[in-house]
């Protein structure tokens, strides 16, 4: 399959405040919030980014449609480096790649009527005219379940629960037909028994266009079911990467393996293998010396907390930046 | 060791009556695990508030009974419940916030709890350092403030403080919703703990996979209601109200490639429930009894109870 999208050593750093001496001194800190992760995601593939909160999930999906400003790396899309368009050029191609943001809150405008935030762009991108726009606004609506759809057209955001905001948003981002999608948590606040049938139309959005598709999930088991393949990611790197079921079902970087078997499932009342973790993630912005991860790993040894791990092909696809793997 | 009856609680909005539970059923035992699982709207959060008195207006217990060790909490006063709450029942909420003082030093909150129940500032001094620890938080965070600790800290600090006077019961509305797995891990063996020396914990959540990798026993609501209740092993070997049933299958389960189903159509408006069963909009199986008249939750096999007609 050709590559849609390819990642190469992104790096997005936030500035931290300091207090009045440092920034005499000319002291500078960072959140390295993204921290040189590298990834490629094929035509017509759902690739899955796991990882705790604050691990840097939504920085990562953001800075590879510059709704963030990354520090370096490269973004190659379709064969051009997004990280070195202009403003129209980025314009032009916000089309073909759309995101579905994590709080639909944030993303859906209080003042415009649902049915209006879906048929808006279509018109702004001269996709279709308002009657049109209309049109394919009434079914979107329909195919994420919000019947009938002409009554939610002419209803606002603060009308809907979360996870129908949720809705409106896939509506929105899948109205355009776009070739890449940034789903940041795009099912969180659906209720399971709508869940699936919401999953099935990602689905059907992936073969119908063959939309790749960059999938930002807590919930480890809906990564199993959509996602091709995963990483994981910890404090700003990908810790894990390879298909999500062998990701899953043999994980190998201690972090994977605690974050898999803290998962809850109903087919292991009995827990299985134990990896507990010290303690909690710590600050992004003084990262452990060494692989991130030794102040909390069971199996940390010296070298653990001297050199950084690399990430590296331990299986055919299967990368594990772990200096014990 | 509580007991309740027929519990229904309305809020009475302006825009008309919400049937939030109605005629809700159950009990729970001396060091059990029990568990209301549902989506959201479902009411477990009401029931959870009802329970320990705490139903936002314009919500009010509009029936039932409400026992706990053979007093009926319905019939105390405020006083009376003021004195019960934290020390025979006691609530951690979704959002710690909710229990937790953002301008005071969580020592001193820790301290307060205890000494408002009428234990000497000393003693109460020494017990939460111990509780402290107990959560696996280090002793010098007592001079801390809730906002310099993260998420599952303040989660565990508010556990720390709704246990400090030993409580027989325990209700933590989704304590883990808003925090990580790994964290939730922790919380979950923390309240485990809890049982294990004695407490009984009323679980709330609309995670069903969390409800049944943990509880002894669930009860399934669906629109104000109980639709199934039984042992956690049983109701997933052996569900049989349809709605639960569906449920289980739309679940995606992170150790199996196990296929995944929706469950067609939208819970209801419970200002206005669909007559008879409040599921049968929904319910491939539905028949003329069910949209006429309301199944009762009965016991079918031992201990097992399900609401539907179509269950013999
Ligand atoms: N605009 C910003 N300015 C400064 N720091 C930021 C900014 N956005 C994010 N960060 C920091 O970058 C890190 C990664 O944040 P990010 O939102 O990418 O995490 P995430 O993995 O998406 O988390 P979650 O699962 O909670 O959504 C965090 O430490 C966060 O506080
Ligand atoms: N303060 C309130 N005022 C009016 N209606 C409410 C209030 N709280 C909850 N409800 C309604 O009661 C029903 C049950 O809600 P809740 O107990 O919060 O469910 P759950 O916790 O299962 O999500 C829902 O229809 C909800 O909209
Ligand atoms: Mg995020
Ligand atoms: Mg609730």
């Amino acid at each position: 399959m050709p590559e849609m999208l390819e990642v190469r050593n992104l790096k997005t750093y936030f500035p931290v405040r300091v207090g009045i001496l440092d920034s005499l001194r000319g002291k500078k800190y960072f959140v390295k919030a993204v921290d040189g992760i590298s990834f490629s995601i094929d035509r017509g593939e759902i690739f899955g980014l796991i990882g705790e909160s604050g691990c840097g999930k939504t920085t990562a999906g953001r800075s590879v449609l510059r709704l963030v400003e990354p520090t370096g790396g490269e973004v190659i899309f379709d064969g051009v480096d997004v990280l070195k368009l202009g403003k129209e050029e980025l314009r032009r191609i916000r089309r073909r790649m759309q995101i579905i943001f994590q709080d639909p809150y944030a993303s859906l405008s209080p003042r415009m009527k649902i049915g209006e935030a879906i048929a808006h762009p279509l018109i702004i991108h001269g996709i279709a005219d308002r009657r049109e726009a209309r049109e394919i606004a009434l079914r979107m609506l329909k195919r994420v379940g919000l019947t009938p759809e002409e009554e939610y057209y002419d209803r606002y955001p603060n009308q809907l629960s979360g996870g129908q905001r949720q809705r409106v948003a896939i509506a929105r981002a899948m109205a355009l037909k776009p070739d890449f999608v940034v789903a940041d948590e795009a099912v969180s606040m659906i209720d399971v028994s709508m869940r699936a049938s919401i999953l099935e139309l990602l689905e059907e959005f992936r073969r119908d266009y063959r939309l790749s598709m960059l999938f930002i999930t807590h919930d480890i088991a809906v990564a199993r079911l959509i996602a091709d393949r995963t990483a994981v990611m910890y404090l700003g790197k990908i810790v894990e990467l390879g298909k999500t079921r062998r990701l899953i079902d043999n994980p190998i970087h201690p972090y994977t393996k605690a974050l898999v078997n803290a998962a809850p499932s109903i087919t292991r009342r009995e827990r299985r293998e134990k990896v507990k973790l010290r303690g909690e993630v710590p600050n992004a912005v003084n990262p452990p010396k060494g692989c991130r991860l030794s102040n909390r790993c069971p199996f940390a040894t010296d070298i653990c907390r001297t050199k950084e791990p690399e990430l590296r092909e331990v299986e055919s696809g299967h990368f594990v930046a772990c200096h014990l793997a | 060791m509580l007991e309740v009856e027929n519990l229904t609680v309305h809020y009475f909005t302006s825009v008309g009556i919400v049937r939030a539970v109605e005629d809700v059923s159950f009990s729970v035992g001396r060091r059990e695990w029990f568990t209301f699982v549902g989506e959201s709207g479902s009411g477990k959060s009401t029931v959870a508030q009802a329970l320990i008195g705490l139903v936002p207006p314009p919500g009010k217990v509009v029936g039932g009974k409400i026992v706990l060790n053979g007093r009926n909490l319905l019939e105390m006063s405020e006083k009376e419940l003021r004195s019960i709450r934290g020390k025979e029942i006691s609530m951690v909420f979704q959002d710690p916030m909710t229990s937790l003082d953002p301008l005071r030093k969580i020592g001193d909150q820790m301290v307060e709890a205890m000494t408002e129940h009428g234990i000497d500032e000393e003693e109460a001094r020494e017990k939460a350092v111990r509780l402290l620890e107990s959560v696996n938080i280090p002793a010098d965070r007592m001079d801390y403030y809730p906002h310099q600790l993260s998420g599952g800290q303040r989660q565990r600090i508010s556990i720390a403080i709704a246990t400090a006077l030993e409580p027989c019961l325990l209700i933590a509305d989704e304590p883990t919703t808003a925090l990580d797995v790994i964290v939730q891990e922790a919380i979950m063996e923390l309240l485990n703990e809890l049982k294990e020396k004695g407490t009984s914990i009323t679980f709330v959540t609309h995670d069903v996979s969390l409800a049944f990798e943990r509880s002894d026993r669930i009860a399934v609501m669906y629109a104000g209601r109980i639709v199934e209740m039984g042992d956690a092993d049983e109701l997933v070997r052996n569900a049989m109200h349809p709605y639960l049933k569906a449920l289980l299958e739309s679940v995606p389960d992170v150790c199996s490639d196990k296929e995944v189903k929706a469950i067609p159509g939208n819970p209801p408006d419970l200002r206005n429930p669909p007559k008879g069963c409040r599921f049968h909009p929904r319910c491939p199986f539905a028949t003329d009894i069910c949209r006429t008249q309301e199944p009762e939750l009965r016991e079918v096999e031992n201990n097992h109870f399900v609401a539907c007609h179509g269950v013999v």
